[in-house]
């Protein structure tokens, strides 16, 4: 049996969203307890769940949309709003508290104008507070789509955030607190 | 060119690649290509503070570690040590003529659980089989009953990793005795506690061993079906899950007849959605049953009425990962550690101010002074050791004056702490430790699930004090109203989140009253950490008029010609702090003065 991947999920969803929707149940509805997995893959294709997709979902996957409306707004992972061209995650678990991630969050927004939670007016950034990276040693500990930098201070945001806007989207794998680089 | 045949190891679990383990892999890949030298992939060591690490094994087996490496260090070990066979003593951290004392961070350290990670490589099953793994599965299918397989684990003493330390072979044998023809194992690797990786780093870096675990729990209860309930922030553990899955099929350790067996076993991943209260066991079912995940009232058990309404047996990943070392080593060499109670090892994710902060295993009984000083090496700051803080948003912190407790589930339930699922989180004189408190309850408040009311609600008035204590306007009940609801809530909470919530808050009243006190009564922070209570301000002495915090100010709140010492209007500063980190003079000082009284 072939599944699609997220790939190829994500090269329909472009031109027929509903297909893809449709995709995706087929592809979890067999197993059990597949709410949150159908879900999980729509929001990973679609960036995140609208309501017309939610309305689909449960249209085809004979889940009340009323259920899975409950469960998007339950877990912190879902969202119902797109996201800005760069995803910022501030990472606000204990060690990074300690270390200062309050300072860290303080100097994004006041870099990218993007508040917690929030997109920034020219969606080019939007900002998370999460509970935990789990890379406490590097504290206070920050990632923008997914890569991940440590050891920060509010100049060395300045300075990611001014990379971030003169680079395009794609990274190397770079290490977070080469300031000599 | 070397005469001699180098290993050379990369250590790239998430913080290592974090540090930049990920480049510098990639470098000493190219640089060796030509050389015949594999550059192989490991986990994590446990030194999280020397990020990135890399290990150049010799032909003879002696091991030099370096670290802190800039990419461009690892160029140099390969010119030095790999082509010259000079190591390269500056960059070293461990291994003969190192200059640092990192030495000590593992001499007190007892590694079973961990002795795989940072040494094999986590993405080949044979790196594991090579170093002793599926022994305790093989040892168990062939010549054990599943009775007896659940005796040796109660022979061990082992208890539930998780934090609360229930006794995993009663869990094993309530569910095998259990009614029912279907039954489940579920592995809980939604590792919760903000300041907690141990689980990840196990999942990372010694995959396999929990797969183990699972399978030996799977034949011992009579479960053909498992469930690993994992983080989905957790992209690199759910990525070597899945394949340590697909190798264990391809070997006959996971499917049907498993090694010639009639036991058969199939393995499924669940993501987490991002939901605390998930690691709590019943709102896990919930999650992977496909719901919001709500605890439930027990009984019934997950023991006799678990996933899908079946049999369940739920433990922790590190749980799990100790099961093959006890089959394999056997029940009695295993409790020979450990204290009476508590046996075997622990491993912490020890953080915070500490120096040498990372992924360490201690024998059950371990002092915290051993750890925060032999091991950790003394605090980062060099300001004095104030506290230690257990178990995350469901523990307790710890003062320095009790720093000869053993930890052990018993010797820290006693003085208000839990041991936890492992964070372990060094404080120093600059903590405040009512801002500690705030923290934890703003995380519990935010993520109580909303079905009890003290739990749901409570946490949100505690919270509400804690924050008007933090701003200068706690009043003189406020103490004693924080202690009430605490109980309060402790009693009516459905679920361990709502009944352990409370406890930073009770821990540190019951250690530190003083600095409620301080805030409430005086309006003072002593560690000047709360905003409101303290003042930032310029000594003009020391000013040079470089303009550098006016820049970075983001309120315009300081004002000065260039060359002149510069003032802060305090009726605008936000008391944000980024001033004081951008002077190179030490001019910016801080001080316990309420904006207000200025």
């Amino acid at each position: 049996m072939k599944q699609a991947t997220a790939a190829d999920l994500r090269t329909l969803a472009q031109d027929h969203p509903v297909f893809a929707v449709k995709e995706i149940v087929d592809k979890h509805i067999e197993s059990k307890g597949a709410a949150i997995p159908i879900l999980q893959e729509i929001q990973n294709v679609f960036g995140y769940i609208s309501p017309e997709l939610l309305r689909r979902a449960g249209e085809f996957s004979g889940i009340p949309v009323n259920e899975l409306y409950s469960i998007v707004t339950f877990y912190a992972q879902f969202r119902m709003e797109p996201t800005g061209e760069h995803l910022i995650q501030v990472c606000h678990g204990t060690a990074c508290h300690l270390a200062g991630a309050e300072r860290i969050t303080e100097s994004i927004q006041f870099e990218t104008k993007a508040g917690p939670g929030k997109t920034s007016d020219d969606g080019m950034f939007t900002m998370e507070k999460v509970a935990c990276l789990g890379c406490c040693s590097l504290a206070p500990v920050l990632t923008i789509d997914e890569e991940t930098y440590g050891k920060l201070s509010p100049e060395k945001v300045r300075k990611i955030i001014k990379d971030v806007r003169r680079k395009n989207p794609e990274h190397s794998a770079s290490k977070g607190d080469n300031e000599s680089a | 060119m070397h005469d001699k045949q180098y290993r050379v190891k990369v250590g790239l679990a998430t913080c290592g690649i974090a540090g930049g383990a990920a480049k510098v892999y990639q470098i000493l890949k190219d640089r060796l290509q030509e050389s015949g030298i594999e550059v192989e992939r490991t986990g994590c060591i446990g030194m999280c503070y020397n990020e990135p690490l890399v290990e150049v094994i010799e032909a003879d087996g002696q091991s030099y570690l370096y670290g802190n490496l800039e990419p461009e260090d690892s160029l140099h070990i390969v010119d030095e040590h790999i082509e010259k066979g000079k190591p390269v003593r500056n960059l070293l951290v461990l291994g003969r003529s190192a200059e640092t004392d990192d030495q000590t961070f593992l001499e007190k350290q007892h590694r079973i659980l961990l002795k795989n990670c940072g040494h094999i490589d986590p993405e080949e099953i044979q790196s594991y089989i090579d170093a002793d793994g599926y022994k305790g599965l093989r040892r168990a299918l062939e010549q054990m009953t599943p009775e007896s397989v659940i005796e040796e684990i109660k022979q061990s003493g082992l208890r539930g990793r998780g934090g609360a330390g229930f006794p995993t072979h009663l869990k094993w044998g309530l569910t095998r005795q259990a009614d029912g023809a279907q039954k489940y194992i579920v592995c809980n690797a939604d590792e919760g506690d903000p300041g907690a990786f141990m689980d990840r780093s196990v999942l990372e870096g010694d995959t396999h061993s929990v797969l183990e675990g699972m399978l030996i729990a799977g034949y011992a209860i009579g479960a053909s079906i498992g469930y690993v309930y994992i983080r989905a922030e957790y992209p690199l553990a759910i990525r070597r899950l899945k394949i340590a899955i697909k190798q264990a099929e391809g070997k006959g350790l996971l499917g049907k007849n498993i090694l010639g067996s009639n036991f058969s076993f199939e393995l499924f991943i669940r993501e987490g959605a991002g939901a605390f209260v998930c690691g709590e066991e019943t709102a896990l079912l919930m999650s992977i049953e496909g719901k919001r995940g709500m605890p439930r009232f027990r009984p019934p058990f997950p023991a006799q009425k678990g996933l899908f309404g079946c049999p369940t047996s739920i433990n922790n990943v590190e749980t799990f990962a100790n099961v093959p070392r006890i089959l394999h080593l056997g029940a009695s060499a295993y409790n020979q550690l450990g204290t009476e109670e508590s046996k075997g090892t622990k491993v912490f994710a020890l953080a915070g101010k500490i120096r040498r902060g990372g992924l360490i295993e201690i024998p059950m009984g371990t002092t915290i002074n051993e750890i925060v000083f032999d091991i950790g090496g003394g605090i980062s700051t060099g300001k004095p050791f104030k506290a230690i803080q257990t178990g995350g948003p469901s523990g307790g912190c710890i003062p320095a004056e009790l720093g000869d407790t053993p930890v052990d589930y018993e010797s820290l339930k006693k003085i208000g702490a839990i041991m936890g699922s492992g964070g372990l989180l060094v404080m120093d004189e600059e903590t405040c430790m009512v801002d500690v408190a705030r923290y934890f309850l703003s995380f519990t408040r935010e993520e109580s699930c909303g079905k009890c009311t003290f739990c749901r609600a409570g946490t949100h008035q505690m919270l509400k004090i804690l924050e008007r204590i933090t701003q200068g306007e706690g009043r003189e009940e406020d103490v004693d109203l924080l202690i009430e609801l605490a109980e309060k809530i402790k009693a009516g909470s459905l679920c361990g989140l709502g009944q352990t919530a409370p406890n930073p808050v009770l821990t540190t009243i019951k250690y530190f009253r003083n600095e409620y006190d301080a805030h409430v009564k005086e309006k003072y922070c002593p560690a000047k950490k709360c905003k409101a209570l303290i003042t930032y301000e310029i000594d003009p002495e020391a000013c040079t008029g470089c303009t550098l915090c006016a820049r970075n100010c983001p309120v315009d709140a300081i004002s000065g010609m260039k060359k002149e010492a510069h003032v802060i209007d305090q009726s605008i500063c936000i008391s944000c702090g980024l001033c004081i980190n951008s002077c190179k003079f030490d001019a910016v000082t801080v001080s316990s003065k309420p904006k207000q009284l200025v």
